[in-house]
């Protein structure tokens, strides 16, 4: 079964260089920030693969890759079998019905001048899916779906709560019909009670429309509840991907299970909690070798040099040297 | 439907900027002066005492009858006197505010439309677009807009024949005034278009292929009209201004429809010869219409300044 979303290779470089005229004078050359390396994985139907990573590590720039609103500099994208091609117009428009995106803040992600009404009739009116008195009749339906009512559709945003903003972003998403929903930090703009119903939500509808997600998070709770499948992401390099209850509890790359010891123990075990050791480095001058090797206590010579590559775990796939033999060194 | 049209009325009347209104005394004062002055204008054939441009009406035995007095030839008075050709002064300020306003009106309008449009390209697009229309823009601010607009006036007058010179006046001084002010309008509305379309919203329509233009009239427009409201008041009283100034100084519209510049121009002759009224009264005029539509501008941009409530 060819997967719904496959990425290859995706890089996505970011030029920061300071204008022409300060170039030519201060004698520097153009500056590069490569903000994702090199990332590959697929996305199975009906499964939620989630991204996470620490702020900075390129779990954003992925998402923007995949949904069009950034050229990736290399690499490809294919969705359902077919390659994601944005300049061309005509085969795109077909695609992009098939998938939406969520985003981080329900205070920006709706237009303030804008009715509810005409916020979730949006992508409708776009791809012209319906006409008329029909439009208006599905914005109450998708309203109810996703937990409002329909009077609703006649305020503005501003008279919603943050949990309620959210409900209609899902609505506006879930409006095209869509089979693929990149959610990027739904909740990490919202209160932590909030939080919860949100993503429940975001199930229920997954179970009733056979949604797939790519979720991108850097809350490991929220990542746990939903995910299937998980990939780990340091400084735009993928370097664990693994099946999701299985990653949390034999973590195979060492950075992973850095996050994972970090993670505030509500069992309250017992277990002490270790601080993460370092900072993640200056992208713009990224570590040579293996980029974690700086904060890696396993690190040896051979990391400082090579860059590691993927290699098969009995969870999945890591990054590193000595993928599957972390419990041998340590 | 009556319901809710009241409701609707109400709803304005509550909004946010209907009451810093109802709590500004200056704004009120400054709205009513303006919105009485628009009327005079706007209704000046029916209120008139005279029609001053119609020669069958004038009586050059009438000039330079004093306000208030009887003319020592005629025997008429005139509230506020007559010029030299016997025009009553009262009469000549309610037509000449209707051509003031009318180029004021019409050149800010025009410099909004160029401003709006340029600043949403060049906030939106980016790159050497951008570059370019700042560029001008710069370039364009560094000269006093005054002066910019006496240029366009005079390029203008040699390309249009002679005989369309009178009737093509008022639209190349409305055109000049506009060319000069678009600056401010750009200059903002880029501003604020870089701001909102980083913002999720947009984002949200790109996803779904939205056109550009869509983006820009439909989404990001709405959202940058706020500032562009103040500018556009203010900017209406330094367009009556121009205008004034640009009339006096003889490059404005033609004698035979005077705006208030024109009759202060006028006026000014005659002020050492001791007919100050030619002079005073149009002057107050223009006064109290800049006035008022510059206080209502400063209450403007502070009642949409959230910073200040």
């Amino acid at each position: 079964m060819t997967p719904l979303v496959q990425v290859d290779g995706l890089t996505r470089r970011f030029d920061i260089s300071k204008p022409w005229l300060n170039r030519v004078l201060e004698r520097e050359s153009r500056q590069f920030l490569t903000a994702n390396a090199d990332v590959s994985f697929e996305i199975k139907k009906g499964e939620t693969f989630a991204l996470v990573g620490e702020s900075g590590s390129g779990k954003s720039t992925i998402a923007k890759m995949i949904v069009g609103l950034l050229a990736p500099s290399e690499g490809r994208i294919h969705f359902d079998g077919q390659e994601m091609d944005f300049a061309s117009g005509a085969n795109m428009r077909a695609l992009r019905r098939r998938f939406q995106m969520i985003f981080q803040d329900p205070f920006a992600s709706l237009n303030p001048r804008w009715r509810v009404r005409d916020i979730v009739a949006e992508p409708i009116v776009t791809f012209g899916l319906l006409q008329g008195a029909d439009v208006a009749r599905e914005v109450d339906r998708l309203l109810e779906v996703v937990g409002l009512s329909a009077a609703d559709a006649a305020k503005f945003p501003h008279e919603f709560s943050g949990g309620q903003r959210q409900r209609i972003a899902i609505a506006r998403a879930l409006s095209s019909k869509p089979e693929f929903i990149v959610c990027d930090e739904p909740t990490s703009a919202l209160d932590v009670s909030v939080q919860a119903q949100i993503l429940n939500l975001m199930r229920d509808l997954q179970d009733e429309f056979g949604l797939t997600y790519l979720l991108i998070s850097h809350d490991l709770s929220v990542v746990r509840h939903m995910a299937n499948r998980i990939g780990v992401l340091y400084l735009g390099r993928l370097v664990e991907v693994a099946d999701a209850k299985r990653l949390f509890l034999e973590p195979q790359h060492p950075y992973t299970r850095m996050l994972l010891d970090a993670v505030p123990d509500l069992a309250l075990s017992g277990r002490r909690r270790k601080p993460v050791l370092g900072e993640i480095p200056n992208p713009i001058d990224p570590p040579s070798g293996c980029a974690f090797h700086p904060r890696c206590p396993l690190a040896q010579d051979i990391c400082k040099a090579d860059t590691p590559q993927p290699s098969v775990t009995p969870t999945g796939q890591a990054a590193c040297h000595f993928a599957g033999k972390i419990g041998e060194v340590a | 439907m009556t319901t809710d049209t009241q409701s609707r009325v109400a709803r304005v009347w509550d909004s946010d900027i209907m009451w810093s209104f109802r709590h500004s005394p200056v704004a009120i004062v400054a709205g009513l002066v303006v919105l009485l002055i628009a009327l005079a204008a706007l209704f000046a054939p029916w209120i008139a005492p005279t029609n001053p441009y119609d020669p069958s009406q004038l009586n050059l035995m009438d000039g330079f009858t004093p306000p208030m007095e009887a003319n020592a030839f005629t025997g008429n008075s005139y509230i506020l006197g007559t010029d030299n050709q016997g025009r009553d002064v009262l009469s000549t300020i309610l037509y000449g505010t209707r051509i003031s306003l009318f180029v004021g009106i019409s050149a800010v309008l025009f410099a909004m439309v160029l401003g709006i449009t340029l600043g949403l390209i060049a906030g939106y697009r980016g790159g050497w677009v951008d570059g370019l229309l700042m560029r001008i823009a710069d370039v364009q601010l560094s000269f006093p807009s005054i002066l910019i607009a006496l240029l366009i006036f005079g390029v203008a007058r040699g390309l249009i024949p002679p005989a369309y010179r009178e009737t093509m006046a008022i639209w190349v001084l409305i055109v000049a005034i506009g060319l000069s002010d678009w600056v401010q309008f750009a200059r903002v509305v880029r501003g604020a278009t870089m701001v909102e379309k980083s913002k999720e919203y947009v984002q949200a329509a790109r996803v779904v292929g939205a056109h550009p233009v869509k983006i820009l009239i439909r989404h990001i427009l709405p959202n940058v009209m706020g500032p562009v409201l103040v500018i556009g008041t203010i900017g209406l009283a330094l367009a009556i201004i121009a205008e004034a100034t640009l009339s006096f100084l003889g490059v404005g519209v033609p004698p035979t429809q005077p705006s208030l510049g024109t009759l202060i121009r006028i006026g000014q002759q005659y002020l050492f010869s001791g007919e100050w009224w030619i002079l005073l009264f149009p002057s107050i005029a223009l006064l109290a219409l800049a006035l008022s539509v510059n206080l209502l501008g400063d209450w403007l941009r502070d009642a949409l300044n959230p910073r200040l409530r």
